[in-house]
């Protein structure tokens, strides 16, 4: 029984068509992030799978999901919500941001919050420290000069 | 060739040579943790910082190319500030308990600590704490200890040739583990203990049961596999606490197989025989040796009184030592029998008469990895021979093309460049079509026999690849394993693996299936042309036999029957280090010293004679054999048996013991009539010895019984059509028939195997009932019962 | 959309609107012109490199390296594959510029790749695009698709018999991946743990073939200086220092952004470009060059020009070209301990000094901020920062040394007061941020 679906796999076979054939490895962290989009987060079985689907060791594609930070080992809320705190947003604001999330959503870094909508992680920077504050959205989706309003605004909008 | 001079001292290197491999050679010792001659370079420990003239920053040792006129210090200031930095680094989130640790007296930390050090820590936040792994029943954890240097990850990587260990996570939160709870199930895993310069990978058989310090160290060679790995043997008041490698690069490099590394377990078994036993109206009672002995004599005698000395036949284990087995086949001749034989699980013996020699690896093992194209025929390579494959593998990688004819497509862990993987029946046809494809190469006719044979067959693609690797290459060699010197055509495969290295020029070898199989033939305990052989005994039942460090019931090819056969004699003799079955058919148990209890000699499978002294002594009553055999062919006035010392009785077998074995290695064999059998109908079996089955040593070490590997052979692999044709779920049993016998055993879906085959084991309790069959019935059971653990 | 304001100087992000991103626009600003002159006029891919050589470029990814003379390392007559990397990993804290030329001008980057693919004969690039920034990666796939359609990439460009294919590989969140030889790790899907070097990229790089790794930045202004001549390039900046540069500027300046300038402009130009101090406070510290860089003092800066040689010689580095300006109003211990936290958290963890010693370095700045300093902390710090630098693996080792190192030597009366005191110097007891601080929820 298969964990990732028929697309999924298509979108491997895409990332797959990038690399020399005897180096399938190479779509290990895109592979990863396509099965954490369909499922959120990265089980064992999961993990396992895509290990199997590009010839890997397990442990090797553990390895990959431990190191990079954005692969959730643990599911996460609905939103996972990273804001940058990094020196340059921080001096634009991007710690005051996170703290006003910490204390709309009741929840600290690394937390959900009780219905499970949103996650709230601290992040890196994230290679927009001219747009502090900055937030990232589910790994994909960044916004940028997150004044008050804006977190408001977007709270708003997730939990619909 | 570079020139550079390494604390003053002018040394000259290879080119491509590190400053770490120039200092070795001058005697610097560099500190280090991460560099491991045998493993990839990883300067990630940075203890080996040196002072390299000229260059902006101390640099690694392991990992700086030696370069012309290079000047390095290994010791000066600016070098040991590096290296204590690093050092008090590598301190701060270690723990201090060195009183506690298991590694504490054989530490690199604790060693280097002690150098280079500082006296009181100026790191005064807590230190770090990683949950424990468990890794299975032989690798024990203690990961706060762990000083990442990776050297267990890129042993599994490289050696073992499976990453079943990673460093998971980032920065300080790296931690080396197994994916997500799984056990580390390499058959080489237990190196990873020695390479780990702390105490965060230790043996968990040998845990906690002494400190090093009190231990004595004895050298000692493997009594398991054809290697004869060299070994340290461990032992604190007589008894043997621990076995590990000694360093011999020329046969098991600085690794040790985990049978050689934790087959010792069986040594202090609680099945031990420590005192002579008769059996009198049916009950054992214990016995002094002269008693026991005047009996056998008697017994003995009395046998070829009555029915003449062919009527007793010899039943030797291979894994016995050189001038027990010349003893015992001295005294077997000497009584005027020529039943005797070590071969015990060769059921095909037709050729005898056609080999010239004693059968042996061809070459040297380090020679292997200089072959560019091998075949390994007949082989479960990986669990029978865990370093030749290791050897194997290591070619591989450099461009050998290793070439495998076998009944199942298991995973080498190495890169195979073609497979022929047929049912057990077929092997012979395959072997034929590659001879056939070769021949056809080659532009050379094949043998007549050979010829007659493959007239009517067609070789398949990858008999023809095979054939195109072995034909393209100048350096060939084509091995038997252990799976084809079991074979029931094990004559046809051997005449036929010969006609194809003759086509390809290229050598022929014997993987080898024992510590001293060579030497047992080589002293000539096999019965020649007129005595019987293990089967031979067997189907022809005689009045005594003398079973010598066998048992025969799982040592044996068919060891129902041959059971059957020990039952209907009149007496029977057991030399045994354990109590085992013979105590049900035997009317005497004569306690034998095992390998660590006794000196002795194994000749490998290159033919290497490799002499060893015991290393404890003798448990309870227990002898050596030598002097048993010696004593009873005193007893038996039986002419020289006269010797004082072990060198006597090495003096008796050939002055110069390695000339005597070396002039009688020969593959050659004349004439074999070939039988290329056609498919049987029937699911056909796949009868392989487990790694951990293998020898009366191994099977009784528990840790190894724990192993995945011995789960998984008391289970039986199904390929996907008959596994399927059943309808079985995972784990549930099915029964095995084969004629009027049956066993049931948890069923697993084997997809390395071809269609229409089980895999059931040889050498289990389990198996026994099926003796020697080689076609199954199987069935599910109507009820779904799941006997003992269907391993994963 | 109005023009973005990147400066009166700007060549790489020169008529940028923000929309104008697609192929037809990019041709309309002479795109690809490069490209057709290389292969119409036949130039040789040794005068391409030279051209580069001539326009004294250097990479802007951080290290400088005159991108000419590495190009020249490739082994020309190799058998095999070769690789080209661009390196759009940008991570180092302050650095947002190669994001611009990704989202707003793929294209430039594109053909810079494509002419160095000619230049050193290579068939395969990929382009390693930091994680955080999807969207930016999802628009250069389309870029990507755009230039394959138009025959610039894949066989036989625009006819001739040189074939360049071009790749997009994403990060997940690992700034390491920066380092260019954890990247070709990251590219080989593994851990991004960098390589011991030697050997370098150019003889073992990604899948163990000769590699040339550069900066997005980088191959953006190459297709400037084919199109126009290395010199007229070279002409932009100063000698040792050709061509423009961008800047991210953040921090505590009116119009945080990206500048591109030409190196050797004077920092307080560039400081007005960015619209001057926020509130009008006065300026206390500038990171020139990314926040593994030393830091500066205010005066310092305002005496030095933009370029790497000045910067050098002002006691730091130009490095990405981020400029982290930091008002009166910041506390200098709680930056310092905010990247020194940063570093800890991104050491990739194989190496000891790195591993061990940037949780140290961060754990005592830590008790500084938080009042539980002691006298000898500091001196603690500039050891253990000696111990981190130069004894890695990778210069991350020396990035989270030479930060604390700086800050502790520039500010050093601040760290004592926070230790003397236990508490904050100035006033805000962080971060600033005066002119729009967000407004916190009260309660
Ligand atoms: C820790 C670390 C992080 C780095 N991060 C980046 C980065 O984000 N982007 C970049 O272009 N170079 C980065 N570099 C520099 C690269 O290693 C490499 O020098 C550069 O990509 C070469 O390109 P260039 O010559 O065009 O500058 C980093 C280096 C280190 C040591
Ligand atoms: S310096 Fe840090 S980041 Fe670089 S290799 Fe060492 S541990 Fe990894
Ligand atoms: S031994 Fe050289 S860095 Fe570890």
């Amino acid at each position: 029984m298969s964990l990732l679906s028929a697309l999924a796999k298509q979108k491997i076979d895409r990332e797959l068509t990038k690399y020399p054939a005897d180096q399938k490895q190479s779509a290990c962290m895109s592979a990863l992030a396509i099965a954490q989009d369909e499922h959120g987060w990265l089980s064992n079985e999961l993990m396992d799978e895509v290990a199997q689907y590009l010839g890997m060791a397990p442990v090797a594609v553990y390895e990959v999901a431990t190191f990079y930070n954005m692969y959730n080992l643990k599911p996460t809320g609905k939103h996972k919500v990273t804001v940058c705190t990094n020196l340059p947003c921080a001096l634009s604001g991007g710690v005051d941001a996170a703290e006003y999330l910490k204390h709309k959503l009741g929840i600290d870094f690394r937390e959900t919050t009780a219905d499970g909508q949103f996650t709230l992680m601290e992040g890196e920077c994230m290679g927009a420290c001219g747009d502090a504050p900055v937030l990232l959205v589910n790994n994909k989706r960044m916004c940028s000069f997150m004044s008050k309003e804006k977190l408001d605004q977007l709270v708003e909008e997730l939990k619909k | 060739m570079i020139k550079l001079e390494i604390d003053g001292k002018a040394v000259e290197v290879e080119n491509g040579s590190t400053v770490m491999e120039a200092a070795n050679k001058v005697g610097s010792f560099i500190p280090h943790f991460c560099y491991h001659k045998k493993l990839s370079i990883a300067a990630n420990c940075r203890m080996c910082l040196v002072q390299v003239e000229k260059a902006p920053k101390p640099l690694p040792a392991c990992a700086t190319p030696a370069t012309e006129g290079m000047k390095v210090q290994t010791a000066s200031q600016y070098a040991k500030t590096a290296q204590q930095g690093v050092m008090e680094f590598l301190l701060i989130n270690h723990p201090l308990d060195c009183p506690i640790c298991d590694q504490g007296g054989e530490c690199q930390l604790q060693d280097l600590a002690v150098g280079y050090g500082g006296s009181a820590s100026r790191y005064q936040e807590e230190k770090r704490v990683v949950v424990n792994k468990n890794l299975g029943p032989l690798i024990s954890t203690d990961m706060t200890r762990c000083i990442h240097c990776t050297r267990c990850v890129r042993f599994g990587q490289e050696i073992a040739g499976v990453m079943e260990l990673g460093m998971a996570g980032r920065g300080e939160h790296s931690e080396i583990l197994s994916f997500v709870g799984r056990t580390v199930d390499s058959e080489l895993s237990g190196n990873v203990i020695d390479l780990c310069p702390v105490g965060a990978l230790t043996s968990k058989p040998f845990r906690y049961s002494a400190r090093t310090w009190e231990l004595s160290r004895r050298k000692s060679v493997s009594p398991h596999d054809g290697l004869g790995s060299n070994l340290v043997v461990q032992v604190k008041v007589d008894k043997v606490m621990r076995v590990l490698p000694r360093e011999n690069e020329a046969i098991n490099e600085c690794w040790l197989s985990d049978k050689d590394r934790f087959a010792y377990e069986g040594l202090n078994s609680a099945e031990r025989l420590t005192k002579p036993m008769l059996k009198q109206d049916g009950k054992w009672t214990e016995v002094e040796w002269n008693v026991a002995l005047d009996y056998v004599a008697h017994a003995l005698a009395n046998i070829r009184n009555e029915h003449g000395a062919d009527a007793i036949g010899a039943l030797a284990s291979p894994h016995q030592t050189l001038e027990e087995l010349h003893l015992l086949n001295k005294l077997v001749r000497g009584m005027g029998s020529n039943n005797i034989d070590t071969r015990l699980r060769q059921l095909d013996t037709r050729a005898d008469g056609q080999v010239k020699g004693v059968r042996w690896l061809g070459m040297k093992v380090a020679d292997l990895a200089a072959l560019q194209s091998v075949l390994v025929v007949g082989s479960t390579l990986r669990k029978d021979h865990p370093l030749l494959a290791n050897r194997f593998r290591q070619a591989a990688k450099r461009g050998q093309q290793v070439n495998v004819l076998h009944v199942a497509d298991d995973d080498l862990l190495m890169n195979v460049a073609n497979r022929l993987i047929v049912k057990p029946s077929q092997m012979a046809d395959a072997l034929a079509q590659v001879a056939k494809a070769l021949a056809a190469l080659k532009s050379q006719p094949l043998s007549k026999s050979v010829a007659d044979a493959t007239a009517n067959i067609r070789v398949s693609d990858a008999a023809q690849a095979i054939a195109k690797s072995l034909a393209d290459k100048e350096k060939v060699g084509i091995f038997v394993g252990n799976f084809a010197e079991h074979h029931p055509e094990f004559s046809t495969l051997y005449a036929l693996a010969q006609e194809v290295a003759r086509l390809a020029g290229g050598t022929l070898g014997f993987l080898g299936e024992a510590a001293n199989s060579v030497g047992a033939a080589a002293v000539g305990a096999v019965p020649g042309s007129k005595g019987l052989c293990a089967q031979g005994m067997k189907s022809q039942p005689r009045k005594a036999y003398i079973v010598f460090g066998a048992e025969p019931d799982l040592d044996a090819a068919d060891g129902e029957a041959t059971l059957a056969a020990l039952y209907t004699a009149e007496t029977v003799i057991a030399f045994s280090a354990f109590k085992h079955a013979a105590s049900r058919y035997a009317d005497v148990l004569l306690p034998i010293a095992p390998f660590t209890e006794t000196a002795g000699t194994f000749v490998n499978t290159e033919g290497t004679v490799q002499s060893f002294n015991g290393v404890v002594k003798p448990l309870g009553d227990a002898r050596p054999g030598w002097k048993v055999l010696r004593v009873l062919g005193n007893l038996m006035k039986l002419d020289g048996f006269e010797f004082n010392s072990i060198e006597d009785v090495r003096a008796d077998i050939a002055a110069d013991l390695q000339g005597f074995v070396a002039g009688k290695l020969n593959n050659a064999i004349g004439e074999v009539t070939m039988n290329l059998a056609p498919a049987t109908a029937g699911v056909e079996r796949i009868a392989e010895v487990p790694l951990y089955a293998a020898d009366p040593l191994v099977r009784r070490a528990p840790s190894l019984q724990k192993t995945a590997d011995a789960k998984r052979a008391a289970t039986a692999g199904l390929a996907p059509d008959v596994y399927d044709n059943l309808k079985l779920v995972d784990g549930q049993s099915v029964r095995i028939k084969a004629g009027a016998a049956e066993v049931n055993l948890p069923a697993r879906r084997d997809p390395t195997l071809p269609a229409g085959t089980a895999r059931v084991a040889l050498a289990l309790p389990e198996t026994l009932a099926l003796g020697a069959a080689t076609t199954l019935t199987l069935e599910m059971l109507p009820v779904a019962v799941t006997i003992g653990h269907a391993a994963e | 959309m109005s023009a973005l304001n990147y400066g009166p100087d700007a060549v790489i992000l020169k008529g940028l609107t923000g929309e104008n991103w697609r192929l037809k626009d990019y041709e309309q600003r002479d795109g690809y012109a490069a490209l057709k002159k290389i292969l119409k006029e036949g130039m040789k891919p040794e005068d391409v490199i030279n051209e580069v050589k001539k326009s004294a470029l250097r990479g802007r990814g951080g290290a400088g390296f005159p991108t000419g003379l590495k190009w020249s390392f490739m082994p020309r007559s190799f058998p095999g594959p070769k690789y080209l990397v661009c390196n759009s990993d940008e991570g180092e804290p302050g650095t947002f510029k190669d994001r611009d030329i990704i989202r707003y001008n793929p294209h430039i980057l594109i053909e810079g790749m494509i002419i160095a693919g000619y230049a050193m004969g290579i068939g395969v690039g990929y382009n390693y695009i930091h994680g955080e920034i999807w969207a930016d990666y999802e628009r250069f796939e389309e870029a990507l698709d755009e230039a394959r359609k138009a025959g610039y990439l894949g066989k036989n460009i625009l006819g001739t018999d040189f074939s360049f294919d071009l790749f997009a590989h994403h990060g997940y969140g690992a700034y390491i991946c920066g380092e260019e030889t954890a990247l070709l790790e990251s590219l080989e899907g593994k851990k991004g743990q960098p390589r011991f070097k030697p050997p370098f990229p150019a003889s073992f790089g990604l899948y163990g073939k000769p590699t040339t790794i550069n900066n997005t930045e980088t191959f953006a202004a190459v297709p400037f200086i084919i199109r126009e001549g290395g010199d007229a390039f070279l002409a932009q900046g100063k000698p040792n220092n050709g061509g423009t540069k961008i800047f991210s500027v953040s921090g505590h300046v009116n119009r945080p952004g990206n500048y591109e300038i030409k190196l050797g402009t004077p920092f307080a130009k560039l400081l007005e470009l960015a619209g001057g101090m926020r509130g009008g406070k006065k300026l206390k510290g500038v990171i020139p060059g990314g926040s593994s860089m030393p830091v500066l003092t205010g005066e310092v800066m305002m005496a030095t020009d933009m370029d790497y040689d000045s910067i050098a010689k002002a006691g730091s580095m130009l490095g990405s070209g981020a400029v982290i300006v930091m008002d009166e109003d910041t506390c200098m211990v709680r930056a310092a301990e905010r990247l020194a936290y940063f570093y800890f958290e991104e050491s990739c963890g194989q190496c000891t000094p790195c591993r061990e010693g940037t949780g140290w370095l961060y754990r005592v700045i830590h008790r500084i901020e938080h009042g539980q300093g002691r006298p000898e902390d500091l001196d603690l710090l500039l050891n253990l920062a000696d111990n981190i630098q130069g004894r890695t693996i990778c210069a991350l080792g020396d990035a989270a040394a030479m930060p604390v190192r700086a800050f502790v030597k520039t500010f050093r009366a601040e760290f004592e007061y926070h230790i003397e005191h236990k508490r904050c110097q100035v006033k805000t007891g962080g971060y600033s941020n005066a002119a729009e601080p967000l407004q916190m929820a009260a309660e």
